[in-house]
């Protein structure tokens, strides 16, 4: 198999990432390189982001900006538990990701997968995410009516998802951009996403949401509903998963219950 | 005159341990003794015969730990007692008990949440400020961040605890119940090699364990009949499976609410490798691992004093008419008011 040169570049700049002790020599090696390379040529990693299971790095595919997502191993886990994780969530989150285009939702193109190197490379989208407009709610630029126009778009792009059987699985607002350009809602991060066609599990990544909007926005007063009344519009099968969403709500341990 | 110095005693019998505990307002424990119902191998612990046991426990244990602590009941400041959640039955005991002492020594009341006794004794213990705690025992599995006055749970267990899944796979191999069977798990575990696939469940920031103990009930048995695999194999996959879950959503935790250092509390947080892995994953992330060890992990009396003090002395105490006992009740309900004041402090 041959690979694309620039390709091969920012792979073996991966490897010096792996913090690895064996690969320290390499890693010195390859830091030079990336100096020389700094000025953003092709094939530079510049690391953005370092999440809990991936590291995220800028870089550019042949001649365009786009975000390599590297998962790397977890040193707590048992190696066999661990590459069975980490290669099915890459998988999953490759063709969730081109699932989630096909059903009409926003969400960066996919240039490459790299099942060796546990890597993903796409899209580079310009915009804020939608936590950073939701913390400045009732700041310069962020109005009811914006607001409103992120909410609905929100609850479309769910809907959609879900009557096509996908689940996120991790609807945060951190895992939404607002790409600049075009005013529009891009969903990203769909590493614990599934196919599912189960109000449980629609009810669910619904509940995530909700829970997350509580802990992060609960300033910004009835984000959830308008979500929701969006959602409605664009799911024909809203009804089984709003049902599904009341149950959902009444559960964790030990609450306290009447009766 | 020598400074007024707040001591406690507090009674714990939210589960199979019956414990009393005396300590002062600084931390010190000055006694903390408790006596665990055992049961046989195979077996879990029925509310009734618990609550029978605490019952003929419970008042030489009172005698035992003010002996040992030195002080009087004219010495004592309140009286702490666990009022959920747990047990129907055994909460019961030392609710009685904590309300016939009131009267007979005329000293007030203050009813403790179990689940934050657990976070502040390992505060205490280990200096821990403000981190994630992971609370994980037989009945409880939350990972837990203060925030805005209360401790907030950010993800659990959505059906059983992972102590509750550990002892009831103990009950399939029949492994004593004695001192615990999460600990014979521990020991048998280490002589693990092979890893056996099993199914792994986080939903978000939550995770499922009834799955995984229904697979592996089901499959044990063959399996260890075909020589597929020994019983020392099935608990280190066990563990290895339900451990990586709990570091895989308390690193959500962490994550999420930009906090640096991991307490594990609760009897499962006596497990040396989960306490390893856990290690790890906060190295790896430039934090701090705080755990404690069997003396202050699994439940005592001590924490519940300790954590009854903290509300006392800043002025809340529990009426005779309300202090109950409830199964069900969330760490989130409960109004953390004197840490505010620790923050207030600083």
């Amino acid at each position: 198999m041959t690979r694309h040169p620039i390709f091969n570049n920012f792979l073996t700049a991966a490897i010096s990432y792996g913090g690895d002790a064996a690969n320290l020599q390499l890693q010195k090696v390859d830091l030079t390189e990336m100096e020389i390379k700094a000025d953003g040529s092709d094939g530079s990693l510049v690391l953005i982001k370092q999440g809990a299971e991936a590291r995220v790095f800028e870089s550019t595919f042949v001649g365009r900006r786009c975000i390599v997502k590297e998962r790397f191993s977890k040193k707590y886990r048992h190696p066999t538990l661990d590459s069975k994780l980490t290669i099915k969530r890459l998988n999953a989150e490759a063709r969730c990701m081109t699932k989630a285009r096909r059903l009409g939702v926003a969400t960066p193109v996919l240039y490459a997968v790299d099942p060796v190197m546990h890597t993903l490379t796409f899209e580079y989208v310009e915009g804020p995410s939608v936590k950073d407009i939701f913390l400045g709610f009732g700041l310069v630029g962020v109005d009811d009516e914006r607001m409103t126009d992120i909410a609905t778009q929100i609850g479309n792009a769910i809907g959609k998802l879900h009557d096509g059987g996908l689940v996120h699985g991790d609807l945060t607002t951190s895992n939404m951009l607002m790409r600049s350009a075009a005013n529009q809602l891009v969903l990203i991060d769909f590493g614990l996403s599934f196919t599912s066609t189960l109000p449980e599990d629609k009810a669910v990544d619904l509940y995530v949401l909700e829970r997350a909007l509580l802990s992060m926005h609960s300033s910004c007063g009835n984000v959830m509903d308008q979500i929701l009344a969006g959602y409605k519009k664009s799911s024909k099968q809203w009804s089984s998963t709003f049902n599904k969403l009341a149950q959902v709500r009444q559960r964790g341990r030990k609450r306290t219950m009447v009766g | 005159m020598k400074e007024k110095k707040f001591i406690a005693l507090g009674f714990e019998g939210s589960a199979n341990k019956i414990g009393v505990g005396v300590v002062a307002l600084d931390g010190t424990i000055l006694s903390n003794p408790r006596h665990t119902y055992i049961t046989p191998p195979g077996h879990g612990f029925l509310p009734r015969e618990t609550a029978q046991h605490h019952h003929q426990h419970v008042l030489p244990l009172v005698k035992s730990a003010l002996e040992t602590a030195g002080v009087t009941p004219d010495e004592i400041d309140c009286l702490c007692y666990t009022k959920g959640p747990g047990m129907g039955a055994p909460l019961q005991v030392a609710a009685v008990v904590v309300r016939v002492l009131s009267q007979l020594w005329k000293k007030p009341i203050v009813g403790v949440n179990h689940c934050v006794a657990h976070i502040e004794m390992g505060r205490i213990v280990t200096g821990a400020d403000d981190p994630v705690v992971l609370y994980v025992s037989g009945g409880n599995t939350q990972v837990i961040a203060y925030s805005e006055g209360r401790y907030r749970i950010f993800g659990e267990t959505i059906d059983i605890a992972v102590g509750n899944c550990l002892d009831r796979f103990a009950r399939v191999l029949t492994l004593s119940n004695d001192p615990s069977p999460g600990y014979n798990i521990e020991q048998l575990a280490k002589k693990g090699e092979k890893f056996i696939e099993l199914p792994y469940v986080v939903k978000g920031m939550d995770v499922s364990f009834s799955g995984i103990l229904s697979y592996i009930e089901a499959t044990a048995e063959e399996k260890l009949k075909n020589n597929e695999c020994t019983p020392a194999d099935l608990c280190f996959s066990l563990q290895e499976t339900l451990f990586a879950m709990l570091v895989e959503i308390t690193e959500r935790a962490m994550a999420h609410c930009d906090k640096k250092d991991v307490l594990i509390v609760g009897g499962v947080g006596c497990n040396e490798r989960l306490q390893q892995m856990m290690q790890i994953m906060c190295s790896e992330r430039g934090g701090k691992l705080f755990a404690t060890d069997d003396r202050y992990c699994i439940d005592n009396g001590a924490m519940i004093a300790y954590t009854g003090l903290l509300e006392y002395a800043n002025g809340a105490s529990t009426p005779m008419e309300e202090s109950t006992f409830t199964q069900r009740f969330r760490t989130d309900e409960v109004l953390a008011t004197w840490r505010e004041k620790e923050s207030a402090k600083v």
